[in-house]
């Protein structure tokens, strides 16, 4: 089984700024972390080795100084890790990352399940996932609580939802997105940080997985952030008094003119 | 203090450090509540290869010594030291047959523990005999191709959760000292039963229980070394195990500065954070040297017996004795500076004094430490008058 997890490294959200010019999140300088829903995709890649057997690769796409989380995720006991990094990739929205991942994962060659987080917590989209599959062109199945079994072709998942869940079969190749439910994570290892610290990570540019220039970066970004404010909040308060019938009559009242009951 | 440690060193220190305040800190209280055994969190440190950290490569550890391993109970300490017993006396379990084991011992046992998978314990005290461990009644009488064990240790931290137990017992009552030997008996031999778990004042997550030798049957080759080696054994093992319960007791102590520092600053009084009045300071001053103090001895002695000298039973008592009357003070000066909110059990201030006491007692009582370096002394300058 070949495993691919994607993971992106976030600012520690206590010390998160943002830029008042350009608008984009300030993370120089900042206390980094590995976006912690990846933490579950990463333990699940880990589960599913020590199940079925095969390897674990972490792949980021990020500047270089997200070689730290990829170390960090090599304590855990993760196989190997590879960096997308080049100016080129700077200013990336959902559809350049999932773009560049794309490209990355196809130069690791054959990959069986790729995990995912379910979103980020710098900025939430829970896109790159399913972008990601599609540029694949393989099944995907987000908000995963369980993978059930699988075997060399097909696989069982269960995908939670708000009222429930679902069970879903899929062949493999698939790309999951995983929530918080699926597992623990462990705590890292002696062993694994003694060789994290002393791996050499490869770091692939642009040009190493033969991308298409155009589609990168802010270049290949449909969206421009032009600005990021506080919403106004525009609430209104009312205090409904009389009787418990009165008050009913007139809640109900309320609720017929704003039209939230018909 | 900068002890300029190595990348390796300062990496065996985070990870201790990071499973102590992400999996330990949030049950702590809970489990020094409910005392129950922390199952959970040995399956943490087994995980992150903490059970390896002295025990040599060929035999799945890591290959590290005494000062590693006084770094990472350090950290887990500062923590909870009920949880940190528990860890270091699988290690002690451990000691006699790293030290004194078989190859086919060693093949058999130590990768056990040094992957978490089993967790040891280390049994001599009886009911009638604690510091007088010369007094112990259990015996071991050879059978055939079996020793054969009968008697009752008491107070075994990890009795009844450890699988590998080594013990000693008496193989020949005539000759006194000489006669005692070290055992390995292991949790399913026929006749090996767990008698009463105690209640204790503090560090009442880890086990404290009786364990009981009934016509118990262990094959031969389960005697360490040889018969009438027993008490070398133990007093060898203590002489490495030592500087441990002095870096618990750095740690513990550390913890309690850090709870005292940080109260100290926020609570207010006449209108001033109470940090403000001399009289804290001071009493803050005296913690924080005096832990600093106890850490310099600690490293010192692990390093010296990590030197492999040919006695370090002084060395390594100093550490012991010295860290753990400092852990005591410190701790009940801590809860002094929490006032009535540190008598209180939602504080760990409290815990924190009902557990330090346990370090003056347990490997040997503080009195007898200084039994020993008492006659180390009087050893030495014989040796240098001739
Ligand atoms: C409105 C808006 C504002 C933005 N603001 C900023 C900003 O201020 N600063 C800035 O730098 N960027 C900003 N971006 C870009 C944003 O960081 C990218 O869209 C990002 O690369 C992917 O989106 P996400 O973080 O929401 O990922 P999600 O789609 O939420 O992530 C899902 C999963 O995809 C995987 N994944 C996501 N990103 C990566 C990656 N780089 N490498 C590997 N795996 C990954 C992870 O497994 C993750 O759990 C903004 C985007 C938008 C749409
Ligand atoms: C929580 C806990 C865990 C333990 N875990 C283990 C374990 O895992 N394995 C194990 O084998 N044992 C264990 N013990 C036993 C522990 O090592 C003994 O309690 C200790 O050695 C002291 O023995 P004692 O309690 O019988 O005290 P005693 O020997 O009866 O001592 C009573 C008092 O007399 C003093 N005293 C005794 N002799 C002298 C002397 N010659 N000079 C000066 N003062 C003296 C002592 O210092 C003490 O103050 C544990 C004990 C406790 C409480």
């Amino acid at each position: 089984m070949n495993i691919v997890v994607c993971i992106k490294q976030v600012p520690y959200p206590k010390d998160v700024k943002l830029d008042p010019k350009t608008h984009t999140l300030i993370r120089e300088g900042v206390e980094s972390i590995i976006n912690p829903f990846d933490m579950y995709a990463i333990e699940e890649g880990l589960r599913l080795k020590e199940r079925y057997g095969g390897k674990v690769t972490v792949l980021t796409m990020g500047p270089p100084q997200a070689e730290e989380a990829l170390r960090e995720a090599l304590s855990y006991g993760v196989d190997d890790a590879i960096l997308l990094s080049d100016k080129a990739f700077a200013g990336a929205d959902t559809l350049a990352t999932s773009y560049t991942l794309a490209m990355g994962i196809r130069k690791i060659g054959d990959v069986d399940i790729i995990l995912c987080g379910k979103q980020t917590i710098d900025s939430d989209t829970a896109q790159v996932g399913p972008g990601l599959a599609i540029r694949l062109n393989i099944p995907y199945v987000t908000y995963v609580r369980k993978i059930v079994h699988l075997n060399s072709k097909k696989i069982r998942v269960e995908r939670i939802m708000d009222d429930g869940y679902e069970t879903i079969d899929l062949n493999l190749p698939a790309l999951f997105t995983v929530v918080k439910e699926i597992n623990e994570p462990r705590v890292p290892s002696l062993r694994h940080k003694l060789r994290a610290s002393k791996t050499r990570i490869p770091i692939y540019s642009a040009k190493d997985i033969g991308a298409d220039i155009k589609r990168l970066g802010l270049n290949g970004s449909a969206t421009r952030v032009i600005n990021v404010f506080k919403p106004q909040r525009k609430r209104k308060l009312e205090w409904i008094e009389g009787s418990v019938e009165e008050q009913v009559e007139k809640l109900l009242d309320r609720l017929r003119t704003h039209k939230i009951i018909g | 203090m900068d002890y300029f440690l190595t990348e390796e060193q300062i990496m065996i220190k985070d990870l201790a450090r990071q499973v102590a305040e992400e999996r330990i800190l949030p049950v702590r209280a809970k489990l020094d509540e409910e005392e129950t055994f922390p199952w959970e969190l040995m399956k943490d440190l087994a995980q992150a290869d903490l059970f390896g950290i002295c025990i040599p490569e060929e035999y799945g550890g890591l290959g590290g010594g005494c000062f590693e391993y006084c770094l990472a109970i350090e950290e887990l300490a500062r923590v909870c030291i009920g949880v940190t017993t528990t860890y270091a006396a699988s290690g002690l379990g451990a000691y006699p047959i790293l030290l004194f084991g078989s190859e086919e011992q060693k093949q058999k046992y130590l990768p056990e523990i040094a992957s978490g998978k089993r967790l040891g314990a280390f049994a001599i005290t009886e009911a009638n005999a604690g510091s007088d461990a010369g007094s112990i009644l259990t015996t071991a009488a050879p059978d055939g191709d079996h020793y054969v064990l009968n008697g009752t240790k008491q107070w075994i931290t990890n009795g009844g959760e450890a699988e590998i137990y080594t013990v000693i017992a008496i193989t020949d009552r005539k000759k006194g000292a000489r006669g005692a030997s070290a055992f390995i008996v292991e949790k399913g031999d026929p006749g090996f039963s767990f008698g009463k778990k105690e209640k204790k004042m503090g560090i009442r997550s880890s086990a404290t229980r009786e364990v009981i030798f009934d016509e118990c049957r262990i094959p031969k080759e389960r005697l360490i070394r040889r018969e009438g080696m027993g008490f070398v054994i133990a007093m060898k093992v203590f002489d490495i195990s030592r500087p441990g319960i002095g870096a618990l007791a750095v740690g513990l102590a550390q913890g309690a500065l850090d709870l005292a520092v940080t109260y100290a600053k926020e609570r207010v009084q006449f209108g001033k954070p109470i940090i403000s009045f001399q009289a804290i300071q001071h009493m803050l001053a005296d913690m924080a040297t005096n832990i600093e103090a106890a850490r310099a001895l600690v490293y010192a002695a692990a390093k010296f017996v990590d030197s492999k000298p040919k006695d370090a039973s002084k060395e390594s008592a100093m550490a012991k004795m010295f860290s753990s009357d400092m852990a005591m003070k410190v701790t009940t000066d801590a809860v002094q500076i929490l006032g009535g909110y540190g008598y209180m059990r939602d504080y760990p201030a409290e815990k924190m004094m009902r557990d330090a006491k346990i370090l003056q007692i347990y490997e040997g009582t503080n009195q007898i430490q200084r039994n020993i370096i008492g006659q180390a002394l009087n050893r030495e300058y014989k040796v240098r008058r001739k």
